[in-house]
């Protein structure tokens, strides 16, 4: 009797659990129609073409162009990562392969605080440092005008933000290489940089490519420290002294005014549409690139 | 120096089975490393301890030329860590205290620089205790270790590469996917792959910790026979934990029992008239 009992608890957990998996999953779906339902409205009234290709955005004169806040979106995560991936790169590999563990005992918590910071300390970080930066130094070095709230301040703020994140995934995923794999390059004569660069890379390539996803997931969609420091105009950037918005920007400042326009709450919704396409799309392209690696 | 090249055998191609005949030919690649005058390999007073553990006790060895030196001894004795003190391997374990000498030849090798430390460990190759292929193709396994001391030029590594695979009977069996992931090969093969990256660099000492515990027992033969073979032209010094191995294969035992060397000497003089108590008792099972 008693073991019977014991084998219906463990069904009973087990399907609980898979309900529950699914249902999570269910709410990514979910989402997806829903935004895709709120968007249907402008998609009606524009092409998904001009929609995405347009430049003018005036929503009180029915002009909705996407196109500024996709390329502020693209520029800003490009510079963040561009700025972050070496950066995070190099650490990671300083602390595991170079690095006294006493050194490690100390920066190991120090990251793990700075990956936990809310970012609007970094949004805050990035007005009262990098925008005067920016204006002061920067612009005037360049023989350039700027309010300090561009590109550049967004790009090397979001990437400051993604760099504990990055390095203790790079960290992580460095520390799982097994000790023989170094110590058969070590016993070659490689030196320690040969080693990281000719095997710990090689080997760890796609988990690093996984990280980076996650990373450019996190840059495309930060919001409040974006807000804070990119200037908020929608125009196309044309250089990284301009001032730049991009989506999450667009709809975090947006939503809940003037939404007495049915077209412009529809807008924003598939502005939001478009972030969770472009994310989802990229990390499935991803899931690809690191499936052919892995086969090879 | 001279090789050993394979020629096809005679019993079909199942070369997992048997090791292909050799014959002694001089070296037909030219050295790419400039050869040690004397590689004599000794250890004075040699003391480690890791934190307050006292793994090696006054260890004084001399490891005799073009043999096979095994280092017995139960688990936890040591003899890992006098093995990885020759190519200081043991630097990567975390407060690790060397006192006293390891020689190469002149050279001290506790007092290695880096750059003498890349020299030395090509000096003093490691077959590891489990296949472990570099991430790349079988190829580039083999050239890699002439890549990174400097040697380029396709021809010449072409010839280093097939060379070395000869010599450890692998050629035939891969040579038609020489490009291909060297993680595909077998286990067997991939230890044999191991042993030929490492005498690509071309070492005077080969060392071996437990190279043939991770593989099934005709896989093991083969290297274990590679290793008899290997002897003319290389010192090798070799941890195992199976005393028949060593009494197979060995020409010197060095017995450690607690950090320290018991018992060294010839093996047939060691294996069959061992002089002091605690060998007697290893030999007959009463340690492990």
């Amino acid at each position: 009797m008693k073991k019977n009992n014991r084998l219906l608890k463990d069904r009973i957990a087990e399907q609980l659990m898979a309900i529950m998996t699914i249902s999570s999953l269910l709410l990514v779906v979910a989402m997806a129609v829903g935004l895709y339902l709120k968007s249907v409205p402008i998609l009606q009234e524009h092409s998904l073409w001009d929609l995405l290709t347009e430049g003018e955005w005036r929503p009180m004169a029915d002009k909705f162009g996407f196109f500024p806040f996709l390329m502020g979106t693209l520029y800003v995560s490009l510079l963040a990562l561009g700025i972050a991936i070496p950066i995070s790169l190099l650490m990671a590999i300083y602390l595991t392969e170079y690095a006294h563990s006493v050194v490690k005992r100390y920066v190991f918590p120090f990251l793990d605080i700075l990956a936990g910071l809310p970012s609007v300390i970094y949004g805050v970080w990035g007005m009262l440092v990098i925008v005067p930066w920016v204006s002061d130094v920067v612009a005037p070095s360049l023989r350039h005008d700027s309010s300090g709230y561009t590109v550049l301040a967004t790009g090397v703020v979001l990437g400051v933000t993604v760099i504990p994140l990055l390095v203790s995934l790079f960290i992580e995923i460095f520390s799982n290489v097994g000790r023989e794999i170094r110590e058969a390059a070590w016993s070659l004569g490689a030196t320690r940089w040969q080693t990281t660069k000719d095997v710990i890379l090689r080997q760890t390539a796609p988990g690093v490519i996984a990280a980076v996803v996650l990373a450019a997931s996190r840059t495309l969609g930060e919001t409040i420290a974006v807000i804070m420091v990119c200037g908020n105009l929608a125009i196309v950037p044309s250089s990284l002294l301009d001032a730049c918005y991009p989506i999450p920007a667009l709809i975090a400042n947006n939503y809940g005014e003037m939404l007495s326009l049915p077209l412009y709450e529809s807008a924003l919704m598939f502005a939001a549409f478009i972030l969770f396409f472009v994310v989802l799309g990229f990390n499935l392209f991803s899931r690809l690139v690191l499936r052919k690696m892995e086969n090879k | 120096m001279s090789i050993a090249i394979s020629i096809p055998h005679i019993f079909g191609t199942d070369f997992t089975q048997r090791v292909p005949w050799t014959v002694h030919i001089p070296f037909v690649v030219d050295r790419k490393f400039p050869r040690l005058e004397d590689t004599h390999l000794t250890t004075r007073n040699l003391n480690i301890r890791i934190g307050d553990t006292h793994i090696l006790k006054d260890v004084n060895v001399e490891i005799p030329q073009n043999k096979i030196t095994c280092i017995i001894g139960p688990s936890g004795c040591g003899k890992t860590t006098l093995l990885r003190t020759f190519n200081r391997l043991v630097d990567s374990i975390e407060g690790v205290k060397i006192d006293g000498q390891v020689n190469l030849g002149k050279q001290d090798i506790v007092a290695a620089n880096a750059g003498q430390m890349s020299e030395l460990r090509r000096n003093i190759g490691l077959v590891p205790q489990r296949p472990c292929p570099l991430p790349m193709s079988i190829y580039d396994n083999i050239a890699y270790g002439c890549r990174i001391h400097g040697v380029r030029g396709k021809r010449k590594l072409d010839l280093v590469v097939q060379h070395y695979l000869e010599a450890v009977g692998l050629w035939n069996e891969v040579k038609d996917r020489l490009h291909s992931p060297a993680n595909k090969l077998s286990g067997g093969q991939q230890q044999r792959l191991c042993l030929a990256r490492s005498l690509a660099v071309e070492p005077s000492y080969l060392l071996a910790d437990e190279s043939t515990s991770a593989l099934d027992p005709i896989s093991s033969k083969t290297v274990e026979d590679l290793f008899v073979k290997l002897k003319r032209d290389y010192s090798i010094v070799m941890v195992t934990h199976t005393l028949r191995q060593a009494q197979r294969i060995a020409d010197y035992v060095i017995f450690m029992y607690l950090g320290e060397v018991i018992e060294q000497g010839d093996a047939k003089e060691v294996f069959s008239n061992p002089k002091h108590e605690l060998t007697k008792t290893y030999l007959n099972g009463g340690i492990s």
